[in-house]
């Protein structure tokens, strides 16, 4: 018996440590041990991988490492600047009239009726082995036919046995911008580009009127039907015609949305029965970028593996002053990707994430607020610091300002805090002095956040820093640093709008303010309160209206808003991905834009209109001080903050540079996976005491049970005894 | 007995049909087809053309329960409450708003869900039942008086922190086993111990109570002083008598669960990265999924109502008297 529990614990201490020697909380295979694996997670799954209709953050992690894009970001240069990709060369915009005439760079942008971008792409990028590519002797593709019998025994993609790549053409390319307009995929940005790209509206009408004649789930073979705008001109190149002057359109290049996807693919993936199976083109990508998705189990993890057919790129040797002393640079010229395999954990909750990262299994980490306090500490000069033991395992910290706003928004067409007279100015002028967004990033944000002085973050073209970028109508530049206008100036506004203390100066009411929220619950109460702190300051009642995410959005569709949060992160790196949320073609209500404060001003529009076709240059600098003067005059935002990234890093992780623009970063990292193991071995020696003493406790607490039932039970046979004893006297 | 079963069955379905009328309303009470086509397209530069093409897909541009411009049936027939209802009476789920087939994630998801629920389910039984005739065996004693308080304490405290405090302490100070994660085959033994461990000693306080109140009122009748007067140890007292004839409402209690052990618990399966069915329905419901909303709560009915009818079944089998007509 005893053999048997000794034995019964063994094998339970083996497969603890996963019958390899490896830590017994090692939640990875114990094959993994010291390989060029880099460990990260994702806490949902992801909704879309098909490239024409993902438009989030969390599904770029996968997306940006798979397909290949004409164009990327320089991963050190700031400001962020565009690099080829898959194309040979960025591509510059040349531009012609309406009568076909090339015009210069500086023409008026009224006179270009379109710009044409040629792009060559570079030849030899080969596709990830993939089953839509697998032929037979014949050169016939083996699985284009398929039967729903013949996918009997398939359940991934996985299950097909043989696979094939080719090359990269123009026409994938080609392709891709045709899916835009495609009516079951809904591209987010088709309506956005069908106003640009010229014959893409007219292509979406042709392809609707088409899919209305197919069955349910029949395939819309996109080849038989020809985009105006954009022709393949040989194998190499293509060429895409806008509408006007479009320069952000170069941005554009460099997102999903414009990698290639082979029209083979689309076919393969469109056969009968394979949507059933989950077997699609939004699950299992096919990209020529340095990796591709191997395991896609969103309830579990993901896995992205090297592209055996990608070569030709090699890491940079060139970036900002200082890259090259912080070590950045001295993987120049090696070829990418360095890291062999990434996989991806389902972590849904933030404290598990934290403790393994800091066991050493997951590589990166950032940081929540729960876990601020034990990371990072301020110095007496307020600079953040790591904390000793973060220092002491060698981490190390990256700060960036995100390219994204948070604001809290006034509906310029609010009776109340609307309108662009004066005294509406200065009451939305006496709330953004007294809403102190210094404490609120203090407070709320552990620090991770500056100020905003406008619409336009740092890192974006247009960004001013210094005295030159304050807002006047708030702050005031007092030793070298902007200094909040005091809570009397701010009330002296309030007065002057008609609120003297807070009340209707005509009718004697306490003026009231509505806030539209989704934040709710115990969580955001104490953020709320500070909310309504702020306003107090100035005898203005805030009424705080919490209502789930449908009806706020719906609100703020109609216009039924007073104030209101949302925040906005960019597409690309150009300052009218900012402006136009107040332009005025963009209104909510009016347009159902992204422009939720309905704000509009004749001049400001105007100039947005001029800024929006510029490249960068003096002259553009000098329509975004005016815009921002404009929108800081007229105050539709109480500008907040921009936050501020906060990024941990493993000893072993090599290259890492914070960039908000580029997601396709993982190709550049370099793990020292040799060190890796070696720590996590150090840190995760097992403890066994606490188990033996458990073991002990138990069976002195079981102890005196057993004592008191033993001597129950011989007393009660002793009773016995001496009952049967009197029976028998 | 057959004849009942099948009777239980036909009750069920008027059941169902209720739980979908509600369900639907619910949902629909919070979110439009709107809402939904926006959920699912994403939140920029969404068009109204690419919403309502959305919705012509998935067929929620019909009315929601009455079609006014259809004649017949079709009045009732056309709309979405029909289209998304009948089929599920034939447990054919269809695919999920976001494309997925529905049946087949269920059918993927459920299996690392049960790996924890049924260790947790038996083991939790077997502990909470003998712990609690320990406490039985020494009522009235020192013993039973700090296991009622240690009872009280453990109930108090809450689930999470059993779930937090575990990890830190056994995952990451004691470095025993992993925080989270999970893997398939024999190797799921490391990823199941801290959970399922968890999943017993957070049940402790609650059900050992709750048995020890069952098998003190037992253990006063008088078939246990009958059994005593015997001779009997007061182990085969306890076993043999006294947890035979609590059977029925320890069995009230544990069957009716038995089915459901396939659906998952949200908060575990959330902390520890099991790929289960927890958070299906709330992931859905987040995501304003409707397709995964209705066949989950589908499903949970109809296994609740299977549950029932094992219970009654149960009966049978521990208590010779009832008899199911």
């Amino acid at each position: 018996m005893r053999s048997l529990l000794l034995r019964a614990l063994l094998a339970a201490a083996a497969l603890l440590a996963g019958c390899g020697g490896s830590p017994w909380n090692n939640p990875y295979p114990a094959s993994e041990a010291g390989a060029n694996i880099f460990y990260s997670s994702f806490s949902e799954r992801p909704k879309h991988l098909d490239p024409v209709q993902s438009y989030s953050s969390n599904e770029y992690v996968f997306l940006a490492q798979i397909y290949q894009p004409p164009l990327q970001y320089h991963y050190f240069k700031r400001p962020y600047q565009l690099i080829p990709f898959g194309a040979a060369e960025v591509p510059r915009a040349a531009l012609y009239d309406a009568k076909g005439r090339l015009l210069t760079e500086r023409t008026d942008a009224r006179l270009v009726a379109y710009s044409e971008y040629v792009i060559r792409i570079k030849p030899g990028i080969r596709y990830q082995p993939h089953p839509a590519f697998a032929v037979d002797d014949k050169g016939k593709p083996l699985y284009h036919n398929l039967q729903p019998a013949d996918l009997d025994n398939i359940f991934a993609l996985g299950d097909f046995k043989q696979q094939g790549t080719r090359e990269l053409v123009a026409a994938d390319y080609v392709h891709q911008i045709k899916r835009l307009a495609h009516p079951r995929l809904h591209s987010p940005i088709y309506g956005l580009m069908s106003e640009y790209i010229i014959g893409l509206k007219e292509l979406a009408g042709k392809l609707g009127a088409v899919e209305k004649t197919l069955p349910r789930d029949g395939f819309l073979d996109l080849t038989h039907f020809e985009l105006g705008g954009v022709q393949v001109l040989d194998r190499y190149t293509y060429r895409v015609r806008v509408r006007g002057k479009y320069p952000q359109f170069a941005y554009w290049l460099a997102m999903p949305f414009f990698a290639p996807v082979p029209p083979e693919a689309e076919r393969f993936y469109a056969q009968p029965g394979m949507a059933q199976k989950n077997i699609t083109l939004d699950w299992y990508p096919v990209g020529t970028g340095p990796y591709m998705l191997t395991v896609n189990n969103p309830n579990r993890r993901m896995v992205l593996e090297r592209n055996p057919h990608y070569r030709g790129e090699t890491y940079p040797a060139e970036g900002e002053p200082g890259d090259a002393e912080a070590g950045l640079l001295a993987d120049a010229g090696k070829p990418l990707p360095f890291i062999d395999k990434v996989v991806f954990s389902l972590e849904k909750e933030q404290i598990p994430y934290w403790n393994k990262f800091l066991q050493g299994y997951y590589d990166t980490s950032g940081i929540a607020s729960d876990t601020f306090d034990q990371a990072v500490q301020f110095t007496g000069q307020g600079d953040v610091t790591l904390s000793e033991e973060m220092r002491t395992r060698g981490i190390r910290l990256q700060t960036s300002v995100a390219t994204s706003v948070f604001y809290l928004g006034f509906n310029m067409l609010d009776a109340a805090v609307g309108g662009y007279g004066e005294s509406s100015r200065k009451l939305r002028h006496a709330i953004s002095i007294a809403i102190d967004q210094e404490e609120f990033i203090s407070i709320f944000q552990n620090g991770r956040g500056i100020p905003a002085q406008g619409p336009v973050p740092p890192g974006i073209f247009g960004y001013r820093e210094g005295e030159a970028g304050i807002n006047r109508y708030v702050y005031d530049w007092v030793g070298g640093e902007p200094r909040r206008k005091s809570i009397d100036h701010a009330r002296k506004l309030l007065a002057e709008a008609g609120y003297p203390d807070g009340r209707d100066a005509r009718t004697g009411q306490p003026l009231l303010i509505n806030l539209d929220t989704t934040a709710s619950g115990v969580g955001s109460k104490s953020r709320l309160d500070w909310y309504v702190k702020q306003f107090d300051k100035l005898g203005v009642q805030l009424v705080v209206r919490s209502t789930d995410y449908n009806r706020f959005q719906d609100k703020v569709r109609k216009g039924n808003v007073q104030l209101y949060f949302l925040g906005w992160n960019a597409d690309y790196p150009d300052p009218e991905n900012f402006m136009f949320l107040l332009h005025g073609a963009q209104s909510k209500v009016k347009a159902a834009g992204e422009n939720a404060s309905n704000y509009a001003n004749p001049e400001f529009d105007r100039l947005f209109e001029q800024m929006k076709h510029m490249y960068n240059s003096p002259e553009r600098q000098a329509i975004i001080d005016r815009m921002v003067e404009i929108a800081r005059h007229d105050a539709p935002w109480v500008w907040s903050y921009f936050p501020k990234d906060y990024s941990l890093h493993h000893a072993w992780v090599h290259n890492s540079k914070p960039n908000q623009m580029a997601n396709n970063g993982l190709k550049y990292q370099r793990i020292d996976f040799v060190l890796r193991e070696q720590m996590r071995r150090e840190w995760n020696q097992p403890v066994l005491w606490p188990v033996v003493l458990g073991l002990l406790a138990l069976v002195l607490s079981i102890m005196p049970a057993v004592v008191v039932f033993r001597r129950s039970e011989r007393r009660k046979g002793t009773l016995a005894l001496q009952g049967d004893g009197s029976g028998g006297a | 007995m057959i004849g009942y079963i099948i009777r239980r069955l036909f009750y069920a379905i008027p059941i169902l049909i209720g739980v979908n009328i509600i369900t639907f309303a619910l949902f629909f009470v919070v979110n439009t087809p709107d809402d939904m086509a926006r959920a699912h397209l994403g939140v920029k530069r969404i068009t109204p053309e690419a919403i309502a093409l959305w919705k012509v897909e998935r067929g929620y541009d019909k009315p929601l329960i009455i079609n006014n411009n259809k004649t017949g049936a079709a009045v009732l027939t056309d709309t979405i409450f029909f289209d998304k209802s009948v089929r599920l009476f034939v447990f054919d789920f269809g695919r999920s708003d976001q494309g997925r087939d529905i049946g087949y994630d269920i059918k993927t998801r459920m299996w690392p869900s049960l790996a924890i629920a049924l260790p947790v389910f038996l083991m939790g039984l077997a502990a909470y039942i003998t712990f609690a005739l320990l406490m039985a065996f020494f009522r009235a004693t020192y013993v039973d008086f700090w296991g009622v308080v240690m009872c009280v304490a453990m109930m108090s405290i809450s689930g999470l922190f059993y779930i937090i405090g575990g990890q830190y302490l056994v995952g990451k100070l004691w470095n025993l086993v992993p925080v989270s994660g999970y893997d398939g085959g024999i190797d799921a033994f490391r990823f199941l111990l801290l959970p399922v461990l968890i999943g017993v000693v957070s049940g402790i306080g609650s059900n050992t109570r709750w048995y020890r109140t069952i098998f003190l009122e037992e253990i006063y009748r008088d078939y246990v002083r009958t059994a005593r007067a015997k001779g009997l140890s007061e182990l085969r007292v306890l076993f043999r008598h006294v947890l035979q004839n609590a059977m029925i409402p320890i069995l009230t209690g544990a069957v009716v669960v038995i089915p459901l052990l396939f659906m998952g618990s949200l908060i575990t399966e959330a902390f520890f990265g099991i790929p289960g069915l927890g958070s299906y329905t709330i992931d859905a419901i987040q995501s304003q999924d409707f397709a995964v909303v209705r066949a989950m709560v589908f499903l949970g009915s109809v296994l609740y109502i299977i549950g029932l009818i094992m219970t009654d079944i149960s009966y049978t089998l521990v208590d010779p008297r009832v008899r199911l007509e």
